[in-house]
């Protein structure tokens, strides 16, 4: 959209229209992120994208009935419109035994095919701007209609739409919310439960089709799609509560609103036009840069997260190897030097000399010079681990058909998370004072 | 009736450009669709073409603002290809790297791309050069507007997609039906998917033009999944699918030709979209009707041997073949 009148600078002339944007696109956002959740969930979530695009057929027969945008009679068609996808979608599925993304994907072309003929054979004639119905543009949309309501005056139509597909939205997924939880984690269960899966899957196929039409004139199609997938997929790498899941998405969902609107004003003049550009283009991105910001911050899902606790779980298993090296060094009675070390375990030479400078710094290593030593604190600690791996060859030699020969590397994995509990169940199944390789078992 | 005629007759210089330049498009699509239909893969190709457009941008705005030239083609299709790519690599990053499914990453990849590269329309809209309706024949197609580069260009990359497909046929057929198989016996699986996914966006970025980027996916899926109503063998599969797509190709684009303001890209996928009905009901080998009957033959076979007489009479259950059990 063009805005001759702001200055060029890269200050935000924040007016009262950009304030309607921002609340526009922040309702619809959370109407359909609230949906969203569930779609991420039951891994649906390009029926939002095969939807909202097999709402145009729909719209434009509606229209081209009524002779009228924004009627009650667009609503219905785009939402039978939407409903049809589903189903077709569903029995192409099941009858016709497609591959379920392929299903998808031949129902919203060819509706989306045949939209696009009828709006270009048909509407041409008449006042259905192609543009507007195709992208949305939602500066337009909001200093369109205007209603009075609540003794507020100038309220955008759209706004009120929106907010209206938001609380109905979030009454259907309170009221239900435990067959929705349900008939998405478990379809199964859901059904013994006497809970209708079915009838869940084309409640939630019904509204989202409802939010896809509400939203589709004020903000385009692509925005209805970005909002109904990535803040919801965003929230379920934050946490592992549904609850909270939604709630994460609704303020994921609204940020990514104002955030969008500010870059949309922003992002021409970083590159040194004077316009701002498409408010729902960057409200899209934004939902993007946020998914991103997360995938590698979230706390415990995180890439970086991740990446520490791999980090973390390699050095405490370096460190651990190198106790129970030393530990079996002392029974053969030979010396520990870093050779040894090095030859026994995996890991660079470097990664095992900070580990023993580590264990060292910890009171469970003496150096002195080049000669190493298990301090008492380390003897009884690579004492426990050297029991728990012999206790698991045994066992494993004992009760499973592992061969004699390969129970070592397995017991080299376990022994790495072998605690007190687990050794002394170990130890009651197996009374064997030696493991398989007659080498005895060291006490607790 | 001259004009139609003529059309029809293919003596026009531009239908004939047009109508090989889809032909050979339907071609190379049902080729790789099938592979991607059976890979489950679908719709990849809807993530991997949203995700061209951007690329198709920015690479305008940047042949705009440093060379001050109009729209090339050549580099507008070489940005397609790298965000293309770029999206294919998300796609693969969030579904390995993160808990995220494949449907949701393939959804967060295809709109958020597709909204980047709406906001960069809308800055290319703003410049006093600025004109948007040229970018815009990416995302709903113009055939009319292909001219005879085009059409050799989307004729090579057929050929090289033929090419590649006919030398990898049994690799690729393993990595459909068997990927542990495949990786068992030594076959690069990832490398197998490169490929698979570099063939893809060579067809889906020659086809943005044509078709557009919306409905391309619709030749990527929608043939194959026709082809599938009539056999079970790989290869006939591909061959029926490219027969289809080449024919929804061609019909289409005659058919825009002919009749005045309907959409190129729009019309091919609606015969496209026909033709899949057809074999829905009609296929020999999965449609409804020949279900039907196969269902009624069974029955009336199990009902002959059931309540035939000599069955009653004999107090003996006679197999079909005569024999007594």
């Amino acid at each position: 959209m063009r805005r001759p009148y702001r200055e060029k600078a890269l200050i935000l002339n924040w007016t009262t229209i950009d304030t309607k944007i921002v609340i526009a696109g922040a309702v619809c956002a959370m109407a359909c992120a609230l949906l969203g959740n569930f779609l991420v969930l039951r891994k649906i979530s390009l029926m939002g994208d095969a939807i909202s695009h097999a709402l145009l057929p729909g719209i434009v027969t509606a229209f081209l009935l009524t002779g009228s945008r924004a009627s009650l009679p667009m609503f219905i068609g785009a939402a039978c419109a939407g409903v049809l996808t589903a189903w077709l979608a569903e029995w192409l599925r099941g009858r016709g035994k497609v591959d379920e993304g392929a299903a998808m994907g031949i129902v919203f072309t060819s509706l989306f095919a045949l939209g696009l003929i009828l709006l270009r054979k048909y509407a041409d004639h008449v006042d259905l701007d192609v543009d507007c119905v195709l992208n949305g543009v939602l500066e337009t949309s909001v200093i369109g209609d205007t209603v009075q309501i609540l003794g507020l005056e100038r309220v955008p139509r759209v706004v009120v739409v929106l907010t209206v597909v938001l609380f109905i939205n979030a009454v259907v997924v309170v009221g239900l919310y435990k067959e929705l939880k349900i008939s998405s984690f478990d379809p199964q269960l859901a059904t013994t439960m006497g809970i209708n899966s079915r009838l869940m899957h084309y409640l939630l196929m019904s509204l989202t089709a409802l939010t896809t039409v509400a939203a589709f004139e004020a903000v385009g199609p692509i925005l209805v799609i970005a909002m109904l997938i990535v803040p919801a997929a965003t929230a379920y790498l934050l946490t592992d509560r549904l609850p909270l899941m939604i709630a994460f998405s609704l303020v994921l969902a609204a940020l990514s609103a104002i955030l969008g609107h500010v870059g949309a004003i922003l992002l021409p003049r970083a590159l040194g036009f004077d316009d701002s550009t498409t408010t729902a283009g960057m409200m899209a991105t934004m939902t993007g840069v946020l998914f991103v910001i997360v995938m590698i911050g979230s706390p415990h899902h995180g890439l970086l997260a991740r990446a520490i606790r791999r980090r973390r779980m390699v050095r405490q298993i370096v460190s651990e190897d190198v106790l129970a090296v030393m530990y079996r060094a002392d029974e053969d009675e030979r010396t520990v030097t870093p050779d040894l070390l090095i030859g026994h375990i995996t890991g660079t030479g470097s990664t095992i000399g900070k580990a023993v400078h580590r264990l060292a710094r910890q009171g469970l290593v003496s150096i002195q010079g080049h000669a190493m030593q298990l301090t008492d604190a380390g003897r009884s600690s690579a004492q426990r681990l050297v029991r728990s791996h012999r206790l698991w060859e045994q066992y494993l030699s004992e009760h499973t058909t592992v061969a004699p020969d390969h129970v070592h590397s397995t017991a080299e994995r376990l022994e790495h998370v072998t605690d007190d509990q687990l050794r002394t169940r170990l130890a009651t199944q197996t009374r064997s004072e030696t493991d398989p390789h007659g080498r005895k078992i060291p006490k607790e | 009736m001259d004009d139609l005629l003529r059309t029809l007759s293919l003596q026009d210089y531009n239908t004939r450009v047009v109508v090989f330049g889809v032909a050979a498009l339907g071609i190379a699509c049902g080729l790789v669709g099938t592979f991607m239909l059976l890979r489950k893969r679908a719709l990849m190709g809807d993530a991997l073409s949203h995700a061209t457009f951007p690329g198709i941008c920015l690479a305008y705005l940047v042949v705009q603002l440093a060379f001050g030239a109009g729209r090339s083609l050549p580099v507008l299709l070489a940005g397609a290809v790298v965000t293309g790519i770029a999206g294919v690599g998300c796609v693969l990053l969030i579904r390995h790297a993160t808990r995220i499914k494949e449907d949701a990453a393939m959804g967060i990849v295809l709109s958020v791309f597709f909204g980047f590269g709406t906001a960069l329309r809308g800055v290319i809209q703003s410049l006093p050069t600025g004109n948007s309706a040229g970018l815009d024949s990416f995302i709903y197609g113009k055939t009319a507007s292909m001219v005879a580069s085009d059409a050799w260009t989307i004729g090579v990359a057929a050929l090289a997609a033929a090419i590649v497909v006919v030398v990898l046929y049994k690799e690729l057929k393993l990595l459909c039906f068997d990927d542990h198989f495949a990786r068992g016996i030594g076959r690069s699986v990832v490398g197998l998917d490169v490929i698979l996914m570099a063939l893809v966006i060579v067809v889906t970025v020659v086809g943005l033009q044509a078709v557009g980027l919306i409905l391309v996916i619709a030749l990527l899926i929608i043939p194959p999944a026709a082809a599938r109503f009539w056999t079970d063998r790989l290869s006939v599969t591909a061959i029926v699918a490219s027969v289809i797509g080449c024919f929804s190709a061609v019909t289409g684009a005659l058919i825009s030709a002919v009749v005045e303001n309907i959409p190129s890209g729009a019309i091919i996928v609606l015969t496209a979209a026909a033709v899949f009905v057809f074999s829905l009901v009609f296929g020999t080998k999965r449609g409804v009707v020949a279900k039907v009957l196969r269902r009624s033959q069974a029955l009336n076979f199990v009902g002959a041997t059931h309540m035939s007489p000599v069955a009653v009479a004999s107090d003996a259950c006679v197999a079909p073949t005569g024999r007594k059990r």
